[in-house]
């Protein structure tokens, strides 16, 4: 039998808009992840330091504020320095297309914008996910 | 990709958080090298005080947890946290919210919080809680506190885990109440009335107090503490009663004896936890099984006796 | 009593007294096609419950208990509600021309949004407000700020609405002393500061404070205002941030209204008589796609609130009854698909807004599920206003679609739903129980995702996201924040903290915290440090000394 998938979802940054996030993280929960959710105002150390201690497979970052050029790559450098190579992170909230390439460019694989379906964020993570790991069969 | 136990067991005891996390990882999940490694985490001779944290939901158990916390990193102390929260009986699925409220402590390299899902474990822990806490004390993590999942039910595994247990109940909640009667009280070495600045924590200390005493606890007032966690009031008291407790119980040597046996007694607790998950499928598949399902407590324990019943008297 | 004598009571009584005092807009209203718009439809006209007892009781007329048909005896047919575009972005000189544009193009109301760090009570330097100065509004860290955003904007003229609530108290100290020195005399300073704590730890998070003395700072600027600043709203009870977090219709009404229960009654515990600040709360709500019940609504809502203010709290000055609104669009019903369509959805909107008798609006512009809105954007907001206002005929009467068989079901519906959950409100022991149980919060995620995932399945439908969709669609211009926006202000606060004099900054600072202390009013101190140019940040890290932080506690 595989083993659970495991997601931290986070906002970093001072944005209170949560609604997106705590969607994600319910749907994903009753997808079959195991989800852990750390809310509001966190710190990109704060976020690197959760996902590689929970050793989680992805994470998930959400900014509706704009300022996810700045906070986004900010988390990816301190995960990868904490030790975490393969967490495989993706990002949501109001960003303009404009600033993906960048972003994905900076290892932020995936960005899911205003009125993505479930079913495309739960396609690219069962497409993504390691190989022993598994969403609900 | 197979880890080399060797260099894992390396990464632990040069405290890497990475290797720390995949060490927990590999145990939970049962990864491949999982057995070679728990047997190095069991060779570890431990000195760390594993507190256990249990009670009802919305006691703020995890509140509790941070203000503890905080009151050993003043003494500089590096805390290891295990949270344990509840998976989704449909879906399988969790979501592991105790970090939302252990925000004092977020990117503080010297305190490591690992979340866990119950997996349908009904103890009121995940299935690796030990050895997770066991590894995390192998890191230099010391205290290690141990949360429950706090869903109301009786949470007795972690008593077999933590040193002390400490038992968080609040005024006004029925739960409460319903645990002093129902027993439960046993499970808890101090008892923490948290949120004392609530009305009705007086009739709550009263309650507990009497319940102890009745119980045959003449003692009962260095067990019984009051908090409120969200502000740390009351924490510093309750770190010296743990101490208190630890060090008046027994010796060394009882401590130790009673430390390995209850290590033993984890190990055949997770043996027979694989081996009746195994039994119980194939009472399912057995056609023995009642086909019809329920949704209560005492409907559960119906079909957990006849399986019972079906496992005394099953041919080999 | 017949019908038409209370008809004539109301046309002798309140009704001609106001028209004594203020005209309408015009001599008369007519239809394109000529016909009369008379100034009311009631059941006399519509034949919907004649009975005029159950009428006066239940819809009654504009300006009298219960208001479900207006707070004002003439409504738009007086004075049209306060056009007023939330707006700022990057530096105060920035916002300060936008505020101007918006002025020339005929908005009749200034509002104020801050960015993040400044709604948390954070200077632009503070290490978590990298990345977040003047993204979602204009960064003000000193009075020297304030002074530049009100540049040349007649404060005695234009009255100002500012989105500001855990540091409320700085950022209308800052507005008084700007004010102040320009000769402008506090007394004559009309607006509104949020101010509405209790929704922050519910949905919108940016609180700094634990409940209690955030409280207290709320009852500390009634007490002042008061005697000092009594044209200014003191709060306005938002329920629009708990409907972007996902509640519905009903739920809105029921926490908001709840809210202000929790507030009138902090604020009659601290001393104050209920009809010396009533008069001055102000309410703030969404408004969403669903015409009918969106009317119906607002209806509801102000006969709840009558109730409330009149039987429960005792008030006797009819202006304490009244509920006095604000309405924004709905900005969670904006799709950054077909970002064009969201004029569409803007204009039923402020339709419904309209129709519901809101005393100022504003409306969301078509690109904000993109990013800021560009000036073209804001002005096209605009422009739907006015073409409502002087184009559709639906401000030329009162409560225009009172007495329509949906609107007085929905608006008894909605009443007597949202009545229930105050009832349970109650019964957990009122508004910060409830939050601190985590009940509101369940309330609403409960329904956010119920919405989530029918948009999902596609049972609730939205076009151009889950059905009309367009492949290939190109993303227009938005507007782009100055990247040297962050260090500018960080500079420009180093050098305000070299120049001013720093011991008269300390001493305030310590009178703040003395008062802070021993539970005197904190408005005089902050007003006195804000006036030596201390920052918003200094001011707040004095507060959360004495006060502590409060940390989100409840999960999902």
């Amino acid at each position: 039998m595989k083993r659970r998938i495991r997601i931290l979802i986070a906002k970093p940054g001072l944005d209170g808009h949560d609604r997106g996030a705590k969607f994600v993280a319910r749907s994903l929960r009753d997808a079959g992840a195991e989800i852990i959710y750390t809310g509001i105002r966190q710190t990109p150390e704060a976020i690197a330091a959760a996902a590689v201690q929970e050793d989680v497979d992805f994470l998930g970052l959400s900014c509706l504020s704009g300022a996810h050029n700045r906070l986004f790559p900010e988390v990816v450098k301190l995960v990868r320095e904490l030790g975490g190579q393969d967490i495989v992170v993706f990002g949501g909230g109001v960003i303009p297309k404009r600033d993906w390439p960048g972003l994905n460019e900076a290892g932020i694989r995936f960005i899911f914008g205003p009125g993505t379906p479930m079913s495309d964020v739960i396609a690219v993570i069962r497409e993504n996910a390691p190989a022993d790991a598994e969403l609900a069969p | 990709m197979q880890p080399d136990p060797e260099m894992l067991v390396r990464g632990i005891r040069d405290r890497n958080q990475q290797a720390v996390a995949r060490a927990i990882s590999i145990i939970a999940d049962r990864r491949p090298g999982w057995e070679s490694l728990l047997d190095a985490v069991g060779k570890e001779p431990r000195t760390a005080t594993f507190i256990g944290i249990t009670g009802a939901p919305g006691s703020g158990k995890s509140t509790l947890a941070d203000a503890i916390t905080s009151f050993y990193r003043a003494g500089n102390r590096r805390v290891g946290i295990v949270a344990v929260d509840p998976s989704s009986p449909f879906s399988g699925g969790a979501i592991l919210g105790d970090r939302l409220r252990m925000q004092d402590h977020a990117g503080d390299p010297d305190v490591f919080i690992r979340s866990m899902a119950s997996r349908g474990r009904l103890g009121g822990l995940a299935p690796a809680t030990a050895e997770t806490a066991a590894i995390l004390a192998m890191a230099g993590y010391d205290p290690v506190i141990i949360e429950t999942v706090g869903v109301g039910q009786s949470e007795v595994d972690v008593m077999s885990v933590a040193d002390v247990v400490l038992m968080v109940l609040v005024p006004g909640n029925g739960d409460s109440i319903q645990a002093l009667k129902a027993g439960v009280m046993e499970i808890g070495d101090l008892f923490v009335l948290n949120q004392a600045d609530r009305p009705g924590s007086d009739r709550l200390l009263a309650e507990v107090n009497a319940a102890l005493r009745l119980s045959g606890d003449e003692d009962c007032l260095s067990r019984v503490f009051q908090t409120v966690a969200t502000e740390g009031r009351g924490v510093p008291e309750v770190a010296t009663g743990i101490d208190a407790f630890l060090g008046s119980l027994q010796s060394d040597a009882e401590k130790a004896a009673s430390r390995r046996e209850r290590q033993f007694l984890r190990l055949v607790n997770l043996a027979v936890h694989d081996m009746t998950d195994e039994a119980f499928e194939a009472y399912r598949k057995s056609g023995c099984a009642p086909t019809e399902g329920g949704t209560s407590w005492s409907e559960a324990v119906r079909v957990a006796t006849g399986f019972l019943d079906w496992l005394r008297t099953r041919p080999n | 009593m017949s019908f038409d004598e209370i008809d004539q009571k109301w046309v002798q009584g309140s009704l001609a007294k106001t028209l004594a005092k203020a005209p309408e807009r015009q001599p008369a209203f007519t239809t394109p096609s000529g016909s009369e718009i008379r100034r009311l439809y009631t059941p006399a006209d519509s034949r919907v419950g004649t009975d005029p007892v159950q009428y006066s009781e239940r819809i009654g007329f504009p300006g009298t208990f219960p208001f479900t048909r207006g707070v004002q005896p003439t409504m738009y047919r007086g004075r049209l509600w306060t056009m007023r575009q939330y707006a700022g972005f990057g530096t105060a000189k920035e916002s300060n021309r936008r505020y101007r544009y918006l002025l020339e193009q005929g908005q009749t109301g200034l509002s104020v949004a801050f960015d993040l760090p400044t709604q948390i009570g954070m200077d632009s330097d503070s290490p978590m407000a990298a990345g977040e100065v003047g993204k979602v509004g204009v960064a003000i860290d000193t009075l020297a700020d304030m002074e530049i955003l009100f540049d040349e904007i007649p404060l005695d003229r234009v009255t100002t609405s500012m989105t500001i609530n855990a540091p409320a108290m700085v950022l209308l100290a800052m507005y008084i002393a700007v004010a102040g020195k320009r000769g402008i005399p506090a007394s004559e300073l009309g607006g509104t500061i949020q101010n509405d704590i209790l929704k922050e730890y519910i949905a919108r998070g940016t609180y700094i404070f634990p409940p209690r003395p955030s409280m207290r700072l709320i009852t500390d600027i009634f007490g002042y205002c008061t005697g000092n600043v009594p044209k200014w709203n003191t709060i306005s009870i938002s329920g629009y941030h708990l409907r972007e977090a996902g509640c519905t219709a009903v739920q809105e009404v029921a926490f908001t209204l709840a809210d202000g229960i929790a507030y009138v009654e902090a604020a009659i515990k601290a001393g104050l008589d209920v009809d010396d600040f009533a008069s001055r709360l102000s309410f703030f709500f969404n408004v969403h796609n669903n015409f009918i019940e969106e009317v119906a609504k607002f209806r509801a809502a102000r006969r709840i609130w009558a109730g409330i203010m009149r039987d429960r709290f005792g008030a006797k000055n009819p202006k304490s009854w009244m509920l006095r609104f604000h309405t924004q669009t709905a900005g969670s019903t904006l799709t950054a698909q077909q970002p064009e369509n969201n004029a569409i959805r803007v204009a039923i909107q402020t339709l419904a807004a309209v129709a519901g008798g809101t005393q100022s609006l504003h409306t969301n512009s078509r690109d904000e599920a993109l990013g800021l809105p560009t000036e073209d954007s804001v002005r096209l907001a605009l422009r739907t206003q006015q073409i409502v206002a002087y184009e559709s005929g639906v401000a030329d009467t009162i409560d225009p679609f009172g007495g329509s068989w949906a609107i007085e079901a929905e608006t008894d519906r909605i009443e007597s739903e949202a009545l229930e959950y105050i009832g349970e409100v109650d019964r957990l022991g009122g508004m910060i129980a409830a939050i601190e149980a985590g009940f509101v919060q369940k309330q609403i995620q409960d329904s956010a995702f119920r919405a989530g995932r029918e948009i999902d399945d596609g049972t609730r439908r939205i076009v151009g996201v889950n059905c009309f969709q367009m492949e290939n669609e190109v993303e227009p211009e938005i507007l782009q924040i100055n990247p040297e926006t962050e260090a500018c202000q960080v500079a420009s606060l180093e050098a305000i903290r070299k120049a001013r004099d720093n011991d008269a900054v300390a001493a305030a600072l310590a009178a703040v915290k003395d008062a802070a202390v021993s539970g005197a009013n904190l408005f005089p101190p902050v007003l006195q440090a804000v006036s030596a140019y201390a920052s918003l940040g200094e001011i707040c890290n004095v507060m959360r000394d004495v006060f502590g932080e409060y940390r989100e506690e409840v999960v999902l």
